[in-house]
């Protein structure tokens, strides 16, 4: 079971190899702890935006030696198990090339239900190994209790980041709509009773039915589904990032079943950093982490309708009033949302900013913390277009210096400057930190519609007296607002 | 119990590692700024599929005549490989980003 055990049962069995055993184990071992350092050296390079990319080729590197290693020294290569190494071998090439093409050709806007994907993939790969085990303890001459847990623990939780994964996957893509079931919290409670009712009850038995382990497995799933199904999208970059940190803490539990150092040190940093990053996601937008996942978003469907009876006036703006407001500006702060990622105006509005820099107009874009569809998402697509460092302030300092600010254009972004979350102690996104837009001088809102936003809820910034509305798809109004500009 | 109690003896210095990466992990990251946030939570994703080293270690041991073990490992290292090249592929896209903007 675990590797010293192992190396001296291979010891024994052939005596006249020892020294090459030895050796190759001890190679082995280096491989994974070369592995275990590049993995903590890429989060850490990660975490700087220059060394990011190197930092992450490294733990690639780091990743490439594990396997490899694994392949050649973890058990003597035999000519009867061909079969076996024709499959691993198989296995590499398709996932390669499938996992490559599709990281390839994502859109930018598209990241986050990427990632969520590919974490569902691990979450998976970590049930199917604990279904193995469990098969393998059961033909074995003992049950071990200890084995059992870990590996009912394992399959647990990949299942749960598996099915989870892909609800959120979904979600994103629009393919999934915000469900929520009647009493859908009493359910999602009781099946997790059940779940690790039935996991202890297995491992004090002792027991080694097929049956149980795929009810097992179908719970868990089931349980995945039903925790992400209730959660809007608004939340789901909260819910990609708990469940990222599951699917580390399934890897470390497949480490402990392997006595693999390796999957154990990268498993449990995941599960760790990934739990932390959860937590400062969750800061940001001013929410507990048991509120995210509680409290499911927009369905208050009573919070709001007071607003409703007092129909107040949204005014228009026309594309030349826009143009002619932002050339004669000193100081334009652009606020980008997702409408911004999902026209693919990024571009478009670097091209705006060159213009008007051109006639002498200081411009800079106030991103919010969740603009997006998760952290930093927004900072990803301006990069993108070229957008400089400095340009890009963080909500704090955007609203220090949003009294001096002439014109502030809202691109598709809705939540993140609506009032309601200072004022109105009903609405659902209430103590979520905002840009105090209404403090510059003018508002221009730059929407495709008089929609609501993610959250699901009406926005007074659009009945603000300093507000005006230039309506269209942010792509077309940007391009119609440099023509006007450049006329100017 | 008493088998409960020889797990954690057996394996008292995996628990050591384990408290130790935990700590490591918080500390690590605590530090990263705002506009990191996606690239690191990919890059995490990445790192955790390390879990394919388990499925290799699947098939290393396998009985040829273990179908139920062959295909489900088969199937293991697929999920596994993905999870791990797409996962630096769509980081490093994310990063080329950052890098064209330093320059």
């Amino acid at each position: 079971m675990w590797s010293p055990t192992e190396c001296s049962k291979c010891l024994r069995k052939n005596p006249s190899n020892m020294m090459t055993d030895l050796l190759g184990l001890s190679i082995l071992e280096l491989c994974y702890i070369g592995a275990s350092i590049t993995f903590i050296l890429g989060l850490k390079m990660l975490s700087s935006p220059d060394k990011a990319r190197k930092g992450n080729l490294i733990a690639g590197y780091g990743m490439g030696l594990a396997i490899i290693a694994t392949i050649l020294f973890k058990e003597e290569l035999t000519a009867d198990k061909w079969l076996n190494y024709t499959l691993i071998l198989a296995g590499l090439i398709i996932g390669t090339v499938i996992g490559t093409r599709m990281a390839l050709k994502v859109k930018m806007t598209a990241m986050p239900q990427m990632v969520s994907f590919f974490n569902g993939m691990g979450g998976a790969c970590a049930a199917v190994i604990s279904l193995v085990e469990f098969d393998h303890l059961r033909h074995g001459q003992e049950t071990e209790s200890g084995m059992l847990l870990v590996i009912l623990l394992g399959l647990i939780i990949g299942s749960v980041s598996f099915s989870g994964s892909i609800v959120a996957y979904g979600k994103l893509e629009g393919k999934i709509g915000d469900k929520a079931l009647p009493a859908g919290q009493f359910i999602n409670i009781a099946l997790l009773i059940l779940l690790f009712g039935l996991a202890t009850w297995m491992v004090v038995v002792g027991c080694s039915e097929m049956s149980f382990i795929y009810a097992l497995l179908f719970a868990s799933l089931l349980y995945g589904v039903l925790f992400v199904m209730p959660i809007g999208g608004a939340d789901m970059p909260v819910v990609i990032s708990l469940l990222n940190s599951f699917t580390g803490m399934a890897a470390a539990f497949g480490g402990f079943l392997y006595g693999n150092q390796a999957m154990l040190t990268g498993g449990i940093l995941v599960g760790s950093a990934g739990t932390i990053l959860t937590v400062l996601m969750c800061t940001a937008m001013n929410r507990s982490l048991t509120n995210v996942i509680i409290g499911s978003f927009g369905g208050g469907s009573n919070s709001s309708s007071g607003k409703e009876g007092s129909q107040e006036t949204v005014k228009e703006i026309s594309v030349t009033d826009a143009a002619i407001l932002l050339a004669y500006a000193n100081k334009v702060s652009v606020v980008p949302g997702y409408g911004l990622a999902v026209a693919q105006a990024q571009h478009t509005v670097h091209n705006l900013e060159k213009i008007l820099e051109e006639k002498g107009v200081e411009l800079t874009y106030a991103i919010h913390p969740v603009a997006g569809r998760m952290p930093g998402h927004m900072n990803v697509l301006l990069a993108e277009a070229d957008v400089p460092y400095p340009k890009l302030l963080e909500m704090e300092d955007a609203n220090d210096s949003m009294n001096s600010v002439d014109v502030v254009l809202v691109i598709g972004a809705n939540d993140v400057v609506n009032p309601a979350a200072e004022n109105d102690p009903n609405s659902p996104i209430f103590g979520m930190p905002i840009i105090k837009v209404w403090n510059a001088k003018n508002v221009i809102v730059l929407k495709r519609s008089m929609g609501k936003g993610y959250a699901g809820i009406e926005n007074e910034l659009f009945f603000h007296p300093k507000n005006r509305m230039l309506f269209g798809d942010a792509k077309d109004s940007l391009e119609k607002l440099i023509a006007e500009v450049k006329n100017l | 119990m008493e088998e409960l109690l020889s797990l954690f003896y057996e394996n008292r210095e995996f628990i050591f590692l384990i408290i130790v990466s935990v700590f490591l992990g918080i500390e690590v990251i605590s530090n990263v700024p705002a506009v990191l946030h996606t690239p690191l939570m990919s890059g995490a994703n990445a790192i955790h599929g390390v879990v394919i080293i388990g499925s290799i270690i699947i098939m290393l041991q396998a009985d040829p005549s273990n179908y139920y073990a062959l295909i489900l490992g088969f199937l293991a290292v697929i999920l596994g490989t993905l999870n791990v090249v797409g996962g630096f592929v769509v980081t490093n896209r994310m990063l080329e980003m950052f890098k064209k903007k330093s320059k």
